[in-house]
């Protein structure tokens, strides 16, 4: 087990996506993230946190649960049996720039079923990808607009992403 | 996807869904969580996800069903499946084709889960045995309705939290009543104290193997519980005279805006429907505050869209 990241450079991280998302979003639009269960949530709910400091106005923050959307849900390979549960998003996404959020961008499916569950939710201006990890291994045409940290460990390693609210403290450590 | 943890979730392995009786309270509480997310879903503008796309759902509904079967065609394709609707008079059975030879016939056509209610109890589990496709019990006489069951039991908790030491009362005709049946095993399983109230010829025979209370006045109980379900009393299924007249029914056990004052404030009244206004139930009290009747059939959709859902997983998995 090797940490790769620490709690110090998460938080750099995530100042640092939030001064990136700014920079490039039009005052004219409303942002809003949106993290995918279960890590994305919470740094979803950190980043809208920075970004309504920094812009002065709320960024309301959502939870997407894709369960349903999943590419692997009848393949009698997949060993997965995930839990359904609850899509959280208390505000309108049309028209606005939604940040999805994920803690690891791999292959790109949790990605896919996510953009997906979101058009069902309504039509947003635009979505943009922010992740805290950024590893090689895609299978789908997909990339992050905001990446945190960019690793080419082997496919098929663990990446853990452990935080504070979930895990009791703050780092990425792969396995 | 890319993160893979390890967790005591418990996995669902049923392909079948015969009735409640059998399964575990953990396997209860995870049909009714795995509900809470199939409900945003009746919601949103697109009322539509898609895990059963491109799988087909046969309703086989051999007594008649408005809530039931209409309930469980919307919860199949608001989750992309295709359904076939199968009705006992439109079909080849009135020209004597069994049950098994109309399902495999059906099945040979590429089914994947059949919804059946029938009047003879058992008939799903005979249907279990002799087709490939998963099966839903949705009413099987007076033996079970598993999805009733767990939409009575979900309202309750989405409302009161948790049914752990609740005081529930199910009124009327138990004796025919697959409901009364599928909610005394819910319940029960879940920690609620179930009492069965009714005249002694509504109460079935050897009650006192089962997991509930029986009581002959409703006056009694009307104080002391949390819930009351009101059954119907089912004029079609009545044989003999189980009470002198409806008017003396209704008397002693119909729920009315009197019986309602002696009531805790914060009662539930269910009643599993169609109901005979007047008759088990005052149209006052059915379309009172305290009714979650209507709430009833809204969770019905998520609860039969999380039965549909956990049913295929089970069966893909099995493959």
């Amino acid at each position: 087990m090797k940490v790769i990241l620490d709690s110090g450079q998460i938080e750099r991280i995530l100042q640092d996506l939030a001064s990136r998302i700014i920079s490039e979003t039009p005052a004219k639009f409303d942002i809003a993230a949106i993290g995918i269960r279960s890590r994305g949530e919470i740094l979803a709910q950190r980043l809208s946190n920075r970004l309504s400091k920094e812009l002065g106005k709320d960024v309301p923050c959502g939870t997407l649960d894709i369960t349903l959307y999943r590419d692997d849900l009848n393949s009698p390979q997949g060993n997965a049996q995930p839990q359904v549960r609850t899509t959280e998003i208390g505000f309108n996404i049309d028209d606005k720039i939604i940040v999805l959020v994920d803690d690891v961008l791999y292959t790109g499916r949790s990605t896919r079923a996510a953009m997906d569950a979101l058009i069902d939710l309504g039509r947003p201006k635009a979505i943009k990808l922010a992740v805290l990890v950024d590893r090689v291994g895609r299978e789908l045409p997909i990339q992050a607009d905001y990446a945190g940290y960019k690793t080419d460990i082997t496919p098929g390693k663990l990446v853990q992403v452990n935080l504070i609210e979930s895990d009791g403290k703050d780092e990425v450590v792969i396995e | 996807m890319a993160l893979k943890r390890k967790s005591k979730q418990l996995r669902w392995r049923r392909k079948h869904l015969l009735g409640l009786r059998e399964l575990s309270a953990e396997e209860i509480t995870h049909i009714l969580d795995t509900a809470k997310g199939f409900a945003q879903i009746s919601t949103r503008s697109v009322k539509k996800a898609p895990p059963l796309r491109g799988k087909v759902v046969v309703n086989l509904f051999f007594e008649d069903s408005t809530r039931t079967r209409n309930s469980f065609a919307l919860a199949a394709s608001r989750l992309s499946a295709d359904v076939v609707e199968f009705t006992k008079k439109a079909s080849s059975v009135t020209k004597g084709e069994t049950l098994l030879d109309t399902a495999k016939n059906l099945e040979a056509m590429g089914i994947d889960i059949v919804v059946i209610r029938h009047s003879a109890a058992g008939a799903p589990r005979l249907l279990s045995r002799n087709i490939n496709a998963g099966v839903i019990n949705a009413g099987d006489g007076y033996c079970e309705h598993p999805t009733q069951g767990l939409l009575d039991v979900y309202t309750i908790r989405k409302i009161k939290g948790t049914l752990e030491g609740l005081k529930i009362a199910i009124v009327g005709d138990i004796a025919h009543s697959r409901v009364a049946r599928s909610d005394m095993w819910a319940m029960s399983k879940l920690g609620a104290e179930v009492t069965f109230v009714g005249p002694p010829t509504l109460i079935p025979g050897e009650v006192d193997k089962l997991p509930v209370k029986v009581s002959y006045s409703l006056d009694e109980v009307i104080e002391k519980v949390d819930v009351i379900n009101m059954l119907r009393i089912q004029f079609e299924r009545l044989g003999g005279n189980p009470f002198p007249s409806v008017r003396e029914y209704s008397h002693y056990f119909g729920l009315t805006v009197e019986r309602m004052k002696r009531a805790k404030p914060d009662i539930l009244v269910m009643h599993p429907g169609p109901i005979n206004r007047g008759l088990e139930i005052e149209s006052e009290v059915a379309d009172g505050s305290n009714s979650v009747i209507l709430e009833q059939v809204k969770n019905g959709l998520a609860v039969r869209m999380a039965v549909l859902f956990l049913v295929n997983q089970a069966a893909a998995q099995a493959d």
